[in-house]
C-alpha cells in the first residue's frame, strides 16, 4: 500500500518491517499478557525521518505507537493493530555532554545506564529503573521512569529540562531547552509521563548532577514488614531523607535468594535495604543513626556492605526480584500501586487478607520511602480459573490502594494495562481535563491510541465547525 | 494580613470582585466564561503586574481570600493539601511545628504571598537549588476552569504516574488556564541548623569561575547563589542537614582554591533573606533570566557595564537583574542590551514602572512552533478566552 512505500522510501527499505515473523519481536512490551501484530514497524534513524514518518501516518490518517526499548511493564508499548510501529532502537546517539552545566543531550534510544556512564565518575543520573540497562531514555520520558533512588533524587521529569518533539500532525518542534523556566507554559513536564500519546521526543536534554562523595548501603532482616516499617517510620521523622528504602516480603527474599545466592536467610519475614550519600561526614552520622533504628526494631541482623562490590549484590538482589518471581511461581501479575507511607501496615494486612480469600500468594518488592508497592500476583496458568482469580485479586489490591488516598501506578505508566482503574482514581471532569491536554496535542487521536485513557474519545473542534471523526463514521467511537 | 497590593504596575480597576470561597469563584469563572468577559486572578496581588496585566475595564476579579485552609498536613508521609489562597508564611509555620517545610521560599516580606499565587506565577527563591522549583514540589492541583468544570490531576503521594502532569501545566502559567482552587505538596525534613560559606570578590571573572566550580562538587548544598552589584559580589553556600558547619567550610576551602576572600557564618538567616529580596525592585525594573552556569561571566560582566545588581542560583543557571536608578529609557535600552549580550537565554521582565513597560515587551516569547502550540493547550482549557486573555 501507498503509506508503506512511502515510510520505505523515508526509512530505507532494511529499516521498515512488515513480515509476520519480523513483526513477532514487537507485538509485546515487557508486559507480555498484551499481543498485537502492527501492520509494519519502521526504524527512523534521525528525528527528519522521524517526523516524515509521523507526517506520513498523519497524512493518511494511520494511527501509530512509539517505542523505545520495549522494557515497559503496562503495555503503553503494545502496538495498534493495522497502525505503525515506530521503533527508536537505532537512534542511539549520546550528542552533547556538558558538566559545566549539568546537561546531556541524547536521542531517545540511548539506554538510562549509558547517560550516567558517559558522565561518570563526576557525575550522574538519578532516575535509575531496575531496567535501566536496557531502558532507553525516550521510553523513560514517556513512562515519567522513577526507580530505587527517586526518594531523594525525585522521577524523570525532575531531571528533563528540554524536549525535541514530532507533534502527531508531523510538526518538529522544542519543548523547553537547556535553561529551566523558559518564557510560556510548561510544555515541557506536560509531555513527560504521557505515555507517547501527545507525540514522539526525538531528543533530551536532561539535567546530571554531581555524583556524591560517599555512600553507605546496608540490608537488615526483620520477623515481619511491620517491623521493617517501624525503621522506615523512625527514619523519615528524625529527618533524614535516605537515597533509598526498599522492602521485600519473605516471598520475595525467597525468590530472589534463589536467582542469586546472596546468602539471604529465606525464613526472615522482611529485608530493608537503606542506603545513605552524600558528604562523607554527613553520610556517617546518618548511617549510625540507621543502623541504631533497625537495632531497635529487633533486627534479625543487618549486613552492612563493605564496599562496592558487596552494595553490588545488595541492589542486583533486589533488583532481580521480579525475575526471580518464576522460581517460586509459574506465573505472575505485577501491580505497581502507590499508597501514602503511613498507611503501609494498614494496605499490607489488606492484601494478605484479600490474597487468603482468593487463596492465592502474593509477594510483595516496594519502595517503602515514596509508598511505590509492586505487589505480585501468583498464579499458574495452567490451573483452571486460577488466572481471572488472581486478576481480579490484582484490581482489588489497586483499588484498595486507591481508597487509602493513593494512585494505581507510580512508575510503570497507566497503558492499555490499567487504563480500567482510571475511574477509581479520576472523576469524569478530571479525565476530561486529561483529554483537553491531549486534543491540544492530537486532535486526530493518532498518537498511541487506546491507552491511558479508560475509553476511547474524540475532540471536539475547538473553535469552529464540528466535523465528524473518521473513527466515528466508521462507528468506533462516540464524541463526548 | 497585607491588603495592599506591592505591584508597581497600575492594573487598573475591576468592574467587580469576587472573594467568597470556592463556589464562588467558581460560579465567578463559568459566568464570566458564559459571557465571555476577562478574569483576573488575585492571590494577595503581590504579582499582579508580572506578564501583561489584565487592565480591560470589565474585568471580573476572583479572589481567593476566602479559600485559604491547609486541609491536610500529613506528617507521617511529608505532604500536605492547601487551598490556593492561604499565605505560603502561615503553612510554613504550620510545617515548622512538625520540623518540616516547603522548601519554596520566594521573595515574600511581607508574608501576604498565597501558595496558590506563588505557584501559578512559578516563583522561587534559594531553596530552589536542593529539591527543585515549585514544578516539583506539586503533588496534585484542583482546578476550575472557565466553562465552569472543576478538575483534579495528580494525587496526594509523592510518586504518581497516573493520568497527565496537569500539575506542572498549571504551575507558572499565570491564570492563563484557569483558577487554581487547591494544591498537594511535598515537604521536605526541615533541617535543625544552618551554616553559610561566603566567598567575596570584586572581580566578575574571578566570581563566575568560583561559582561554577563550586557547583560542580558533591556537596549537597541546600542553597547556591551568588550576588553581585556595585562593584562587590559574593559566592554563598547554604548547608543543612547533620553536619552543616563541616559542609560549609567545605564548601569554604573550595572558595578560597577559586580565589574568593572567605568566611562561615552560622547565623545566616540575613544573608538569604537578602538573596530572596534581591529579586524584586520597589522602583527599578527587575527581570528573570534563564542562562546557563557557564555564561555567568557573561552575565556578570554585562551587568557590571549596565551597573545592574544581581542574584543568582548558581547551580542552576537562573538570575534576578535589577535596574534602578535610571530613566525610563535607559532602563529600557539596558534591558534591550541584557537581551542581545545573553541571548538566547529568555529574559523575562518581572517588575518595571509603567514607563519603562510601555517601551518594552515584558515576554521573551517562545519560538512560533511551541507558542501556537501554547495557544492550543489554552484554546483547550480556556475555550471561552476569559482568563488572561491579554497573554493570548
Amino acid at each position: 500500500m501507498e503509506l508503506l512505500d512511502e515510510l520505505r522510501r523515508i526509512a530505507g527499505a532494511e529499516h521498515l518491517l512488515t513480515h509476520h515473523q519480523q513483526l513477532r519481536t514487537y507485538e509485546s512490551d515487557g508486559l507480555l499478557q498484551y499481543a498485537a501484530s502492527p501492520r509494519a514497524v519502521v526504524l527512523p534513524g534521525s528525528a527528519d525521518e522521524v517526523r516524515k514518518v509521523v507526517g506520513a501516518c498523519h497524512a493518511a490518517g494511520v494511527p501509530w505507537v512509539a517505542r523505545g526499548a520495549g522494557s515497559g511493564l503496562s503495555g503503553g508499548a503494545l502496538p495498534v493493530e493495522e497502525g505503525i510501529l515506530i521503533a527508536l532502537t537505532r537512534m542511539r546517539r549520546i550528542l552533547d555532554v556538558n558538566l559545566d552545566d549539568a546537561r546531556v543531550t541524547v536521542e531517545p534510544g540511548v539506554t538510562n545506564i549509558e547517560v550516567s556512564n558517559a558522565v561518570a565518575p563526576t557525575h550522574t543520573y538519578p532516575p535509575d529503573p531496575s531496567s535501566q540497562i536496557v531502558c532507553s531514555i525516550g521510553g523513560n520520558v514517556a513512562e515519567n521512569s522513577g526507580g530505587a533512588h527517586c526518594f531523594k533524587y525525585g522521577f524523570t521529569s525532575n531531571y528533563v529540562t528540554g524536549l525535541e518533539v514530532v507533534l502527531p500532525d508531523g510538526e518538529l518542534l522544542w519543548l523547553g531547552g537547556e535553561e529551566l523556566d523558559p518564557a510560556g507554559l510548561d510544555l515541557t513536564g506536560a509531555f513527560v509521563g504521557s505515555e507517547g500519546t501527545l507525540g514522539v521526543a526525538t531528543k533530551a536534554i536532561l539535567r546530571v548532577i554531581p555524583a556524591p562523595e560517599a555512600v553507605r548501603t546496608l540490608v537488615a532482616f526483620f520477623s515481619s514488614p511491620t517491623h521493617a516499617g517501624e525503621v522506615v517510620s523512625g527514619i523519615v521523622s528524625q529527618g533524614i531523607v535516605p537515597a533509598a528504602i526498599e522492602m521485600m516480603d519473605n516471598l520475595s527474599i525467597q525468590a530472589a535468594e534463589g536467582a542469586t545466592g546472596a546468602g539471604y536467610p529465606t525464613d526472615a519475614g522482611a529485608a530493608l535495604v537503606v542506603e545513605v550519600d552524600g558528604r562523607e561526614d554527613e553520610c556517617e552520622e546518618r548511617f549510625d543513626v540507621i543502623v541504631a533504628l533497625c537495632e531497635e526494631a529487633e533486627a534479625d541482623s543487618i549486613r552492612v556492605a563493605a564496599d562496592e562490590a558487596e552494595r553490588g549484590v545488595i541492589w542486583k538482589t533486589r533488583k532481580a526480584a521480579f525475575a526471580a518471581m518464576g522460581r517460586i511461581s509459574p506465573n505472575y501479575f505485577v501491580q505497581d500501586s502507590v499508597i501514602p507511607r503511613t498507611k503501609l501496615a494498614e494496605v499490607l494486612g489488606q492484601i494478605d487478607d484479600l490474597a487468603s480469600e482468593h487463596e492465592l500468594r502474593v509477594a510483595n518488592v516496594f519502595h517503602a520511602g515514596d509508598g511505590n508497592l509492586h505487589p505480585l500476583v501468583l498464579y499458574d496458568a495452567s490451573v483452571e480459573g486460577e488466572p481471572e482469580r488472581a486478576e481480579e485479586l490484582a484490581g482489588l489490591i489497586v483499588k484498595a490502594c486507591v481508597e487509602a488516598g493513593g494512585s494505581i501506578t507510580g512508575e510503570h505508566g497507566v497503558g492499555v494495562d490499567k487504563k480500567r482503574y482510571m475511574p477509581d482514581q479520576f472523576a469524569e471532569p478530571d479525565l476530561a481535563a486529561f483529554q483537553r491536554l491531549r486534543c491540544a496535542f492530537d486532535p486526530d487521536g493518532l498518537a498511541n491510541p487506546g491507552k491511558v485513557m479508560p475509553t476511547p474519545r474524540l475532540c471536539g473542534e475547538v473553535p469552529g465547525p464540528y466535523r465528524r471523526h473518521p473513527l466515528e463514521e466508521a462507528g468506533l467511537a462516540e464524541r463526548m | 494580613m497585607n491588603d495592599q497590593p506591592r505591584t508597581m504596575t497600575p492594573v487598573g480597576s475591576a468592574a467587580s470582585a469576587i472573594a467568597a470561597g470556592r463556589d464562588a469563584a467558581v460560579a465567578a469563572l463559568a459566568s464570566a466564561g458564559e459571557a465571555g468577559t476577562p478574569v483576573r486572578f488575585v492571590g494577595a496581588g503581590t504579582k499582579l503586574g508580572w506578564g501583561v496585566p489584565v487592565s480591560d475595564p470589565e474585568v471580573t476579579e476572583i479572589r481567593t481570600e476566602g479559600l485559604d485552609r491547609l486541609l491536610e498536613h500529613n506528617e507521617g508521609d511529608l505532604t500536605a493539601i492547601v487551598e490556593a489562597g492561604l499565605p505560603l508564611a502561615e503553612a510554613q509555620r504550620a510545617f515548622a511545628d512538625a520540623d518540616q517545610e516547603l522548601l519554596l521560599d520566594p521573595p515574600d516580606s511581607d508574608g501576604a504571598a498565597t501558595i496558590g499565587g506563588v505557584i501559578a506565577a512559578g516563583d522561587s527563591g534559594p531553596l530552589r537549588t536542593r529539591y527543585g522549583g515549585p514544578r516539583d514540589l506539586v503533588l496534585g492541583v484542583q482546578v476550575g476552569l472557565s466553562d465552569g468544570s472543576v478538575a483534579r490531576a495528580g494525587g496526594k503521594v509523592i510518586k504518581n504516574v497516573a493520568g497527565y502532569d496537569l500539575s506542572k501545566l498549571f504551575t507558572g502559567s499565570l491564570g492563563s488556564l484557569g483558577l487554581i482552587l487547591e494544591l498537594s505538596l511535598r515537604l521536605h525534613p526541615k533541617p535543625p541548623a544552618t551554616a553559610t560559606a561566603a566567598g567575596g570578590t570584586t572581580d566578575p571573572s574571578v566570581l563566575a569561575a568560583a561559582a561554577l566550580e563550586l557547583a560542580k562538587a558533591p556537596l549537597e548544598a541546600r542553597c547556591l547563589d551568588l550576588r553581585f552589584g556595585g562593584g562587590d559580589g559574593a559566592l554563598l553556600a547554604r548547608f543543612g542537614g547533620a553536619a552543616p558547619r563541616s559542609g560549609a567550610e567545605a564548601a569554604a576551602r573550595v572558595m578560597k582554591r577559586a580565589g574568593l576572600q572567605t568566611s562561615v557564618v552560622d547565623s545566616d538567616d540575613e544573608i538569604w533573606e537578602r538573596q530572596r529580596e534581591g529579586q524584586r525592585s520597589l522602583a527599578g525594573t527587575a527581570l528573570r533570566v534563564s542562562t546557563l552556569p557557564s555564561r555567568f561571566g557573561d552575565l556578570l560582566s554585562a551587568a557590571q557595564r549596565l551597573g545592574a545588581r544581581v542574584v543568582a542560583r548558581t547551580g542552576l543557571g537562573l538570575a534576578w537583574v535589577v535596574l534602578e536608578d535610571r530613566s525610563a529609557a535607559e532602563a529600557a535600552e539596558a534591558v534591550g542590551e541584557l537581551r542581545r549580550q545573553l541571548s538566547p537565554a529568555p529574559c523575562t521582565v518581572l517588575e518595571a514602572p509603567a514607563a519603562v513597560r510601555s517601551l518594552i515587551d515584558p515576554w521573551a516569547l517562545p519560538a512560533p512552533g511551541p507558542l501556537a502550540l501554547m495557544q492550543r493547550v489554552k484554546d483547550r482549557f480556556d475555550p471561552a478566552g476569559v482568563c488572561r486573555p491579554s497573554l493570548s
